[in-house]
């Protein structure tokens, strides 16, 4: 974990990254700017490294913000709440700055279990009803209004939320999410606070507009860029950190994920192949392609279940059926995850399954598809993935199918989100033909003036992917070999 | 492209003419609509050629720059347009109607009227765009004085071109866009464009398909292009001998007028042609009947028209050439509750627009089966009246119990899904909806709040109730994530380009 004075200015997917050293191993820049040797460390030092380097930069005083870029999994929400009950068990009463009631619910509940004694507002809307979750904790308190939630040292709210709140300042606020927020929705509320930790993934989808907004195009406050890649060109001289490690891919993905959307700055793994395994109970029957594929995926990480090349309807029927089949597949066969958490094993139930897809048509497709077998497994795009965790995904690929390669199936971000929800594997659905499509549509989006370049591009993104996935390709309508 | 729009794009190439898209207009067509048709000079950014323009379709105004290199001639084609422009705008500044603001406690005016101009394509809006651009911060003293109608016209024109961003806004208006808004042909969106072309598949010529008409008008020297580019072999054979000549009249009095008038013959032929389409589109537009909430929309736009007329009467300084980080956030707020309203209204308004969120799932349409109009809810601390009906539809139903629906016919009432259930036989879904407002104040309902037994509605989670706007800073309190306060305008920041003037 650094802090360069030097930064390349590379703004992926509306971001700025560090160039970094890619491991510990390396030589580092230490927070006084000099390089030192240091021996191998394990990738827990290496976080650990990583978050008091965070809060020492928080609590110096020296920088109105800071910022964090977190690789999927790395470990953010628990940075969020170690930041949060530091900054309060200081005496500075701080704001919490999330995206989505869920985030918010999420990080209440965390925090709560975390600072038993700490007071907890949250702010909501008037017809919000406080689940289950967080009301079972007495330190937390939920009202509509700041005035209305007493004395507390954190106050946790979305940002649509905070938005409405005419007044008030403290002293510090943690965005989180900040990747996914629009940058005039941190400008309403940045008034709220003096100095603020921003914490996000840049790999993930960026904010989007439904109406035209080629007129902003080029001005450094471009209200569609992310609340992070607007904080840094006014502000370019705020430290950014990068947590380095991610606890939830496996040894499997990180790589691959990493060299896909994450080329500069890199993460490492934070288990061994060794410590994660995925096994079944029942043997595949007859070895048909879809055991064929799931045996694959469970042994190496990765599989791409390859349908024969076809240009088809975005509910393409072959293809929402395979994802169904799948997830069906995987339950019947009693999927076993081993892991550091669970070392025995711990069985693969449906809310430990995902489908992701690109379109919302699609997911109901797929829903209709999986029936009563399939109930509990969660079926949803990209866009709402975003920040969750299941042990094995399987991926309708944006592309499969399609004539055309438009920004929006392109987009980096959907890609990355959907290919990095997992703990153990991951299934690709896929047409044939994909690696012919990106050949013929080679990115040809529009430069503007002044506007930093979009990183990692989605289709150099799309190739590395495909390369790798290309290597556990089961072709669907392979028939099983023969006696 | 919606299912129901592309499906209309094959049944229109089935047909051989257009098909409609909509039952109403959703546009407010002014009675006395400007038309103007601009031609630009190609390879340079916003170089006005000719234009015609008007109120009146057997009038047209031929305005025409013939060298369109000169500096000094372009700015008199402005100061030609605001002759006819600013009088026109000024004709709508005469009565006024009293709006009751803050719930009555205050009074404001607004015009009864506003402008409304028609150019033939998006092109067009942009050219208008671009001209207010060049023109707003003209200087009437120094260097290269204009007359003061020039920079009045620039603030005129970039009112008009950022108020078309608006969606449902009409002052000022793309033919093409108006058009495919109602109609959907046989051809790609990009022909469409092609104003000759989208009319001929609206309505063609008498023994003709759209699609042989509009093969038709794709020959240039029939139909030329819209503009604002003209055609290029229009421009190497005809315009660019003529602007040649143009120049070597030199100061010729006699010369020149010669090939100025020669130019303007050549040009009213490129113009002609559209002129006579764009009246064609109006009158097809007229004969459409209006959606029912398109007076809404309306009087919107002519709030906006008198705000920005007062402003201009203040002496309020021209629109800035780029929107400080206050001014972009609040204006994309802005646009985007614009947008998600008039989305709403169209729905409203129109049964064929509803179609598509019906096959989404998002709306259904069914006969209530079942009314309990009586319904008292007393599982509260305070009895309520909460009628629930029953609707059985045969639409794909996507809304989960819990969500609140609204029916266009009743836009003011929220209603509550309690149960959805599919019904057994495969007949189509039951819909249980639990009325929350809009009953009257006493334990029993007022007379034809709840929907009777029998009567056909349409359901949907799409909402026109009122959501107040979102809260911004004040540009002085740019935070410091945004760079902060802007600076001052500085005139010598940005030194004017050295350019040759003529």
């Amino acid at each position: 974990m650094t802090t360069t004075p030097h930064r390349w200015v590379q703004p992926g997917a509306g971001s700025l990254g560090v160039v970094v050293p890619r491991s510990g191993a390396e030589p580092v820049v230490g927070a006084g700017g000099q390089a030192q040797p240091r021996p191998p460390e394990s990738p827990a030092e290496a976080s650990r490294r990583a978050v008091d380097g965070v809060l020492a930069d928080l609590t110096s005083g020296n920088h109105l913000g800071v910022v964090v870029d977190s690789p999927p999994g790395a470990g953010k929400s628990t940075l969020v709440v170690r930041a949060a009950g530091e900054l309060a068990r200081a005496g500075e009463p701080l704001i919490v700055i999330a995206q989505t009631n869920e985030q918010v619910d999420d990080l209440v509940a965390r925090l709560a279990q975390a600072e038993p004694k700490l007071p907890i507002g949250r702010l909501s809307a008037t017809d919000y009803t406080a689940s289950e979750r967080i009301t079972h904790y007495s330190t937390v308190r939920v009202a509509a209004k700041v005035a209305d939630l007493g004395e507390p040292s954190v106050i946790i709210g979305t940002a649509a939320k905070w938005a409405t709140v005419p007044e008030g300042r403290w002293p510090w606020a943690i965005v989180d999410e900040a990747y996914q927020m629009r940058s005039d929705a941190l400008l309403r509320v940045a008034g709220r606070f003096d100095r603020a930790l921003f914490v996000g993934d840049p790999g993930q989808l960026d904010p989007f507009s439904t109406v035209e907004t080629e007129r902003w195009l080029g001005l450094t406050w471009d209200p569609m860029q992310s609340a992070v890649a607007v904080l840094l060109r006014h502000n370019p001289e705020l430290p950014v950190h990068r947590l380095p490690v991610s606890w939830r891919l496996p040894a499997s993905a990180a790589p691959v994920v990493a060299e896909a959307f994450y080329p500069f700055t890199g993460f490492a793994a934070g288990t061994t192949a060794a410590q994660r395994s995925l096994t079944f109970t029942t043997a595949g029957s007859g070895g048909g392609p879809i055991d064929e594929a799931l045996d694959l995926a469970a042994a190496t990480g990765w599989a791409l279940y390859e349908l024969p090349a076809r240009h088809t309807l975005r509910t393409d029927a072959e293809a929402t059926a395979a994802c169904a089949a799948l997830a069906v597949r995987l339950l019947e066969r009693g999927a076993v995850a081993v892991s550091e958490r669970e070392p025995s094993g711990a069985p693969v139930t449906p809310d430990r399954i995902a489908i992701g897809a690109a379109h919302r048509d699609q997911v109901a497709a797929i829903r209709a598809r999986l029936g009563p077998a399939g109930a509990g497994v969660t079926v949803d795009t990209a866009n709402r993935l975003q920040g969750r965790e299941y042990d094995v995904t399987i991926v309708l690929h944006p592309l499969s199918g399609r004539r055309d390669a438009t920004a929006f199936h392109l987009e980096a971000g959907r890609l990355c989100v959907l290919t990095s929800r997992h703990r153990h594997a991951c299934v690709v659905v896929a047409r044939a033909g994909i690696a012919e499509l990106l050949d013929a549509h080679p990115s040809a989006e529009p430069v503007h003036l002044n506007v930093p370049v979009r990183f990692p591009d989605g289709w150099e993104a799309h190739q590395a992917m495909l390369s790798r996935l290309a290597a556990g390709r089961i072709p669907a309508d392979r028939r099983p070999a023969g006696p | 492209m919606s299912t129901l729009t592309a499906l209309a794009r094959a049944e229109a190439v089935a047909a051989g003419v257009a098909q409609r898209i909509a039952t109403v207009r959703h546009l407010h067509v002014s009675a006395r609509p400007l038309v103007f048709v601009p031609l630009g000079m190609a390879g340079e950014a916003n170089a006005p050629l000719a234009a015609l323009v008007g109120t009146d379709p057997e009038a047209p105004r031929l305005l025409l720059v013939p060298q369109p290199r000169n500096r000094d001639q372009r700015f008199g084609f402005a100061a030609e347009l605001a002759e006819v422009v600013l009088p026109y705008l000024d004709s709508f500044r005469k009565d006024t109607e009293e709006v009751p603001v803050n719930r009555g406690s205050e009074i404001r005016h607004r015009y009864v009227d506003a402008p409304q101009v028609f150019v033939p394509n998006p092109a067009g809006i942009r050219f208008t765009r671009l001209l207010g651009r060049s023109t707003r911060f003209r200087r009437t003293d120094g260097d290269h004085p204009v007359p003061p109608s020039v920079p009045l016209l620039g603030r005129w024109l970039t009112f008009l071109a950022d108020r078309a961003e608006y969606p449902g806004s009409c002052l000022l208006l793309a033919m093409t866009e108006a058009l495919t808004l109602h109609w959907a042909t046989g051809q790609s969106p990009v022909e469409d464009n092609h104003l000759a072309a989208l009319l001929a598949w609206i309505d063609p010529p008498a023994g003709l398909t759209g699609a042989e008409a509009a093969a038709r008008a794709e020959n240039p020297l029939h139909f030329p292009p819209a503009g604002p580019l003209t055609d290029p072999t229009f421009d190497g054979r005809v315009l660019a001998p003529l602007i040649a000549a143009y120049a070597q009249a030199g100061d010729d009095p006699g010369r020149r007028a010669r090939a100025s008038e020669a130019l303007a013959d050549a040009l009213r032929g490129q113009l002609a042609p559209t002129w006579e389409l764009m009246w064609r589109g109006l009158a097809l537009l007229r004969d459409l009947p209006p959606g029912a909430r398109v007076a809404q929309r309306w009087a919107q736009d002519r709030d906006a028209f008198t705000d920005f007329a007062s402003d201009v009467d203040a002496g309020a300084a021209p629109q800035s050439a780029r929107d400080g980080a206050v001014a972009a956030a609040r204006r994309l707020h802005r646009l985007e509750r614009a947008l998600q309203s008039y989305e709403v209204q169209r729905a409203y308004d129109d049964p064929l627009v509803m179609a598509d969120h019906r096959l989404t799932g998002e709306a259904f349409v069914g006969e209530v089966i079942v009314a309990d109009a009586n319904r008292i809810d007393a599982s509260g601390r305070r009895r309520v009246l909460r009628p629930r009906i029953t609707v059985r539809t045969t639409d794909p139903v996507q809304v989960a119990p819990g969500a609140v629906v609204y029916s266009p016919d009743r836009p003011q009432q929220k209603t509550l899904v309690v149960t959805v259930t599919a019904r057994p036989d495969g007949t189509g879904t039951d819909v249980v909806l639990e009325l929350t407002s809009g009953l009257g104040r006493s334990l029993t309902p007022a007379p034809g709040s709840v929907p009777e037994v029998g009567q056909r509605l349409c359901y949907t989670t799409l909402s026109d109730t009122f959501v107040p706007s979102g809260e911004f800073p004040s540009p002085e309190e740019t935070p410091w994530t945004h760079g902060g306060p802007p600076t001052a305008y500085e005139e010598a920041a940005e030194p004017t380009a050295d350019e040759e003037w003529e």
